[in-house]
């Protein structure tokens, strides 16, 4: 289990023109479901089709079809909900939400109100090391995404594109337990974290894949502990939601902004109104969605073309069984059994494929201090260098080990590594053999160094008087020793050398 | 409970269709006629008894996942009344 | 040669295997009957050259020997069925020119066993209505007259053209969907054999929703073994409706052996409405003193909540409604307004659906959106929920005391005039559908028999209602009361 204790964040402080204001957030997060096919249809959740490609007659809501659900979705969510630490529960059931609108075949869309798939659970969402904030998650449910509608292809009319239209989604819905617009991308963040961990979502942003409702609302410092008290809604300031949000950047541009015009309205003496809100990213502000918002009423009830979702215990306890090591227990690993940093543990374990190339370098060469280093430091700069993630990187795992295995053996020395790691990245090929084949391998025969070492403080005395006054100046004679080595010389052997022989 | 002129004209445009103004009496006379039909349900003791969720109880069915499905955008498009570029056509939704 | 279109699905079967008579010869007859009936507006849509083709692979098929029952057996399809490039309109304006890219599986079934389709029948528009007077294409035309009056009368609804079809001689047998008695109160309006069997028995892909919980589709006949016959092929687990039952369908025609000794009926007091007219009455004593000769034992029983099912009826079946009709909003499919300058989104669904749906299903559609609207959910909608679990729970509690089946009027009256109800509110329509809808919100079957005549000469017809899934046992009963009343007076031919 997780062993890593933390302190939590100081909620963020703005200062009205009056009084000092804090933030209260809580979040719906909308997560494909990583699946072949879509929710309650066989048709393909491929992105860039052409248009209406990947639909179904059901997804069309031709007239008599009817949902047939998707095991899968259903088991990625508990999946999902297991990631979270929640609870699942083995009865939950599908409710149809009745709106209209065009890239809404059906004219409702099916979802899960009253009975959830997935009940409470939580995430611990990292700020610094040390300093985490735990946020409740209330429910996860599952339910069809939209299609889509385009508005500027023509000047008079809307396109409508379907493929989208029931592919699974789960709407992850979390208790308003977070405080601040840093905090709220944080969480979104780890979020996505899990679900890539779990393979229930690739968390796609860009794609749409990962989206975000922001409920944001001001309260005054002392309200919040109050609400956390009693449970009590009455004691946060009324909210609006943000909707759509799919940038961590936006995200965080648009709570600030959102939170600001809040207090400006309450210190003017004004009340905000619960309302649906749209982040404008050029004006960089939030606009009010209320002619939606007016007819709104979605009439909630049971879909009748589906039964009550019952599931078993013991398929439950498979998909527990089954699951991959999480963040937070991979980190608090890395921290325990290689000795690393909670920093570099962090950045090693942001996504599995980064975790798992540091697991192999380590599982190779030992040392999991220097394999995080040239991991993090070496390859990692370098791959973000030419816009490269992890998958794509020329070096392997086995290359790197052998690298710091060549470093270990005292064989190259640090800087003649970096060269090698240059020619592997670039050239490939195997470290070892690279190192013979250009006599780059370190001189660690003292009697060569001590050489060229002598010879040095020969051609130098004024040098060698001043060093002998300040013994930092030896790093001079170092570096001299090294040039003439051509950076083959094992420092640690030069270092002493040279020491002794200032001191003689 | 007695609808009114307001409600009938709300629920036609939840529902949306379109009632002319000077129908809209006519239709609140008729729900409200309906809805004293269906007002004999709040004589019926219903406490601690379970709304129903299916007349038959089973086993919900599932499916595979596994693509099985789409690739036919022209019979998707075929019934529809503006079909334009693989898109259905409307007007123009101002969001 | 003896009149063709008399046949009764199971002659025809036989006399096609014999080889007396091909599907081919079956088929045109009957289409140059439908040519003959159009009067009777039963037929919305003809379909010759399919049938014909159809009639020809049938008859194929049972020269080479492998024929099931319904192969080369001509039938009409209730339009609510989607039948893959055939019009499929629900008789709604609002499925103007929609032709189905899809087959609905019912009729697949059909078709898969050599069934031949002679065209779609007319119905109630979506199914709402109890008098076939709400379809876009005009009413259907009972073929049955009140003596030598020449009035036309109603052959009921939803499926009337069905109903019309089959008692007029116009196929062998027809499918029709019962929602709340759209089956059975149209087969006793016109002297046939209706039968709505267990929620779940047949599948609903392909036939346009009306209300999901309620909505089965059933078989239209001449006599109760035809009903067994058609019912085996058009139903069966199907793994497209998440609603279909995963269960093995038996051969209900070998469960007619006619023989009920020792079968207890149940008698249901809250059946006996006050004011319900007296050939009613007697013709539900005779069917108890029928039974009760073959050998069932009477027993009075009650099902408390009976005066409720109306209501709830009318809560549940509009609020689905509602929502499964929203679909219809002129962009995917059907008809779409013609718009002003200006008009948007919204003024196009709110003109499309206005012109696209008549005046019925509009009503219900509001009043189902009403039911579910904010604020109402509880008192109407999770109520009307809540009855219906007593409901069902009546009859469960009586077939745990032992009742096999439950007799009834299938109707409180014979079939009425054409234009008769226009003027009555709402309301008086829907108690049409009082014996009948109780099945549908208990999920039971039901079926239909024409056991009489009015004073009139009307057909009149009861209901006979069975133990979940044991529709062989429900057909085996109500064959043994057609043996008995002897009904076998057809319309005089006047179209």
């Amino acid at each position: 289990m997780l062993d890593l204790s933390f302190e939590p964040p100081k909620p963020k402080v703005i200062a009205g023109a009056k009084y000092d204001w804090e933030l209260v957030i809580g979040m719906e997060v909308h997560a494909q479901v990583a699946s072949q096919a879509k929710l309650f249809s066989g048709a393909s959740t491929q992105f860039g089709a052409e248009p209406n490609a990947n639909v179904a007659f059901v997804d069309a809501a031709m007239p008599g079809m009817l949902p047939v659900i998707n095991e899968y979705c259903v088991e990625q969510a508990v999946r999902t909900g297991l990631g979270l630490k929640a609870q699942i529960n083995l009865k939950s059931a599908f409710d149809r939400k009745n709106y209209f609108y065009p890239d809404l075949p059906q004219g409702y869309q099916i979802s899960q109100l009253y009975e959830p798939i997935v009940g409470e659970g939580e995430v611990i969402v990292d700020m610094e090391p040390g300093v985490a904030r735990l946020v409740r998650i209330e429910r996860i449910h599952i339910e069809q995404d939209a299609g889509k509608s385009i508005h500027d292809m023509d000047p008079a009319m809307s396109f409508v594109d379907l493929n989208r239209t029931g592919v699974a989604l789960m709407e992850i819905v979390s208790r308003p337990d977070i405080r601040g617009p840093e905090e709220a991308a944080a969480y979104v963040t780890k979020l996505r974290q899990i679900l890539r961990y779990l393979g229930t979502c690739d968390g796609n942003m860009q794609n749409g894949n990962l989206r975000a409702d922001v409920n944001v609302s001001v309260c005054r410092p002392g309200q919040y502990e109050k609400y956390q008290e009693t449970q009590d809604f009455s004691h946060l300031g009324t909210r609006c939601e943000i909707k759509n949000m799919n940038s961590m950047r936006f995200i965080q541009l648009a709570i600030d902004y959102e939170a600001r015009r809040q207090i400006a309205i309450l210190e003017s003496g004004g009340t905000v109104d619960q309302e649906t809100r749209l982040y404008d990213a050029d004006k960089n502000e939030t606009r009010s969605m209320r002619s939606k918002e007016e007819a709104h009423d979605y009439r909630y009830f049971p879909d009748p073309d589906l039964l009550p979702l019952e599931i078993e215990q013991a398929w439950v306890d498979d998909i527990a069984a089954s699951l991959p090591e999480l963040p937070d227990e991979k980190k608090a690993r890395f921290v325990k059994d290689f000795g690393l940093s909670e920093y570099d543990a962090n950045v090693l374990t942001a996504d599995t494929q980064n975790a798992s190339y540091f697991e192999a370098v380590v599982a190779d060469a030992g040392d999991g201090k220097l394999s995080a280093n040239w991991v993090i430091n070496e390859l990692f700069g370098r791959l973000k260098k030419e816009d490269h993630d992890i998958t794509e990187s020329p070096v392997t795992p086995a290359q790197l080990a052998g690298i710091i295995k060549l470093i270990k053996s005292d064989a190259i020395s640090g800087k003649i590594a970096k060269d090698l790691f240059e020619i592997v990245y670039t050239e490939g090929g195997d470290p070892e053999a690279i190192v013979e084949e250009r006599g780059m391998k370190q001189v660690t025969d003292t009697g060569a160094i001590e050489a060229a070492v002598d010879e040095i403080i020969a051609a130098n005395p004024a040098q060698v008087e001043k060093a002998k006054q300040n013994p930092k100046l030896a790093g001079w004679f170092v570096g001299q020793v090294m040039k003439a080595t051509g950076g083959k010389a094992n420092p640690k052997a030069v270092n002493e050398l040279v020491a002794r022989k200032l001191a003689e | 409970m007695s609808i009114d002129k307001q409600t009938a004209a709300r629920v036609a445009k939840l529902a949306r269709i379109k009632v002319e103004d000077d129908a809209l009496p006519a239709l609140a006379e008729e729900f409200n006629n309906i809805l004293g039909f269906i007002e004999q349900l709040q004589e019926v003791d219903v406490d601690g008894v379970e709304p129903m969720v299916s007349v038959t109880p089973m086993r919900l069915k599932r499916r595979v996942d596994g693509v099985t499905d789409g690739n036919q955008q022209d019979k998707v498009l075929k019934n529809a009344p503006d079909a334009r570029e693989g898109f259905f056509a409307v007007p123009k939704v101002v969001e | 040669m003896t009149d063709l279109t008399k046949m009764k699905v199971a002659e025809a079967r036989d006399a096609l295997r014999k080889g007396d008579v091909t599907s081919v010869q079956l088929t045109e007859s009957l289409l140059s009957a439908i040519e003959g009936a159009d009067a009777l507006n039963a037929y919305v849509h003809k379909t010759p050259e399919i049938a014909l083709d159809q009639a020809k692979a049938a008859d194929a098929r049972i020269q080479a020997g492998d024929a099931p029952d319904m192969c080369g057996i001509p039938m009409g399809i209730k339009d609510l069925f989607c039948t893959k490039g055939v019009p499929s309109q629900a008789a709604s304006r609002i499925l103007e020119g929609f032709k189905p890219e899809y087959e609905s599986t019912v009729t697949t079934k059909l078709f898969d066993a050599g069934t031949v389709m002679l065209g779609k029948l007319n119905m109630d528009e979506f199914a709402m209505g109890s008098s076939n007077e709400t379809s876009c294409y005009g009413d259907a035309v009972n073929p049955w007259r009140r003596g030598n009056d020449d009035a036309l009368l109603t052959p009921g609804g939803s499926s009337g053209g069905s109903a019309a079809a089959v008692a007029a001689d116009l196929c062998l047998a027809a499918t029709g969907t019962d929602t709340g008695g759209s089956i059975r109160q149209p087969a006793a309006f016109t002297g046939i054999t209706g039968i709505k069997p267990t929620y779940g028995r047949c599948s609903r892909w392909g036939i346009v929703a009306f209300a999901s919980s309620l909505d089965q589709a059933g078989p239209m006949t001449k006599d109760v073994r035809d009903a067994a016959i058609v019912l085996e092929a058009m139903c069966g687990q199907d793994a497209k409706d998440s609603t279909s039952a995963d269960l093995p369908v038996p051969n209900f025609e070998a469960m007619l052996t006619g023989d009920i000794r020792g079968k207890v009926i149940g008698i249901p007091k809250e059946y006996r409405l006050d004011g319900m007219p007296a050939e009613i009455e007697k013709l539900w004593a005779d069917g108890i003193a029928m039974l009760k000769a073959a050998g069932a034992e009477i027993r009075d029983i009650s099902l408390p909540h009976t005066k409720y099912a109306l209501p709830t009826y009318y809560v549940i079946a509009p609020a689905e409604a509602s929502s499964n009709l929203a679909r219809y909003d002129g962009v995917r499919y059907g008809h779409r307004a013609k718009l002003a300058q200006g008009d948007g989104i919204t003024e196009m669904y709110e003109k499309t659906r206005a012109e696209g749906f008549g005046h019925e299903v509009q009503r219900r559609v509001m009043v189902g959106t009403y039911v579910l609207s904010a604020g109402f959910y509880d008192a109407y909608y999770n109520r009307a929920r809540k009855v219906r679990t007593l409901i069902k729970k009546d009859f469960e509690d009586v077939f745990a005391a032992g009742v096999d089946a439950i007799l009834t009027p299938a109707t409180p009256s014979a079939a009425f005039g054409l234009g008769e109800m226009t003027e009555a509110d709402p309301v008086q329509m829907y108690l049409n559908d009082v014996f009948t809808v109780t099945v549908n919100l208990a999920g039971l079957p039901g079926i239909s028999v024409p056991t009489g005549v009015d004073a009139q000469g009307l057909p009149l017809g009861l209901q006979l209602i069975g133990r979940p899934w044991e529709e062989g046992d429900l057909l085996n009963t109500a064959y043994a009361l057609e043996q008995a009343a002897g009904f076998v007076s057809k319309p005089t031919k006047w179209w």
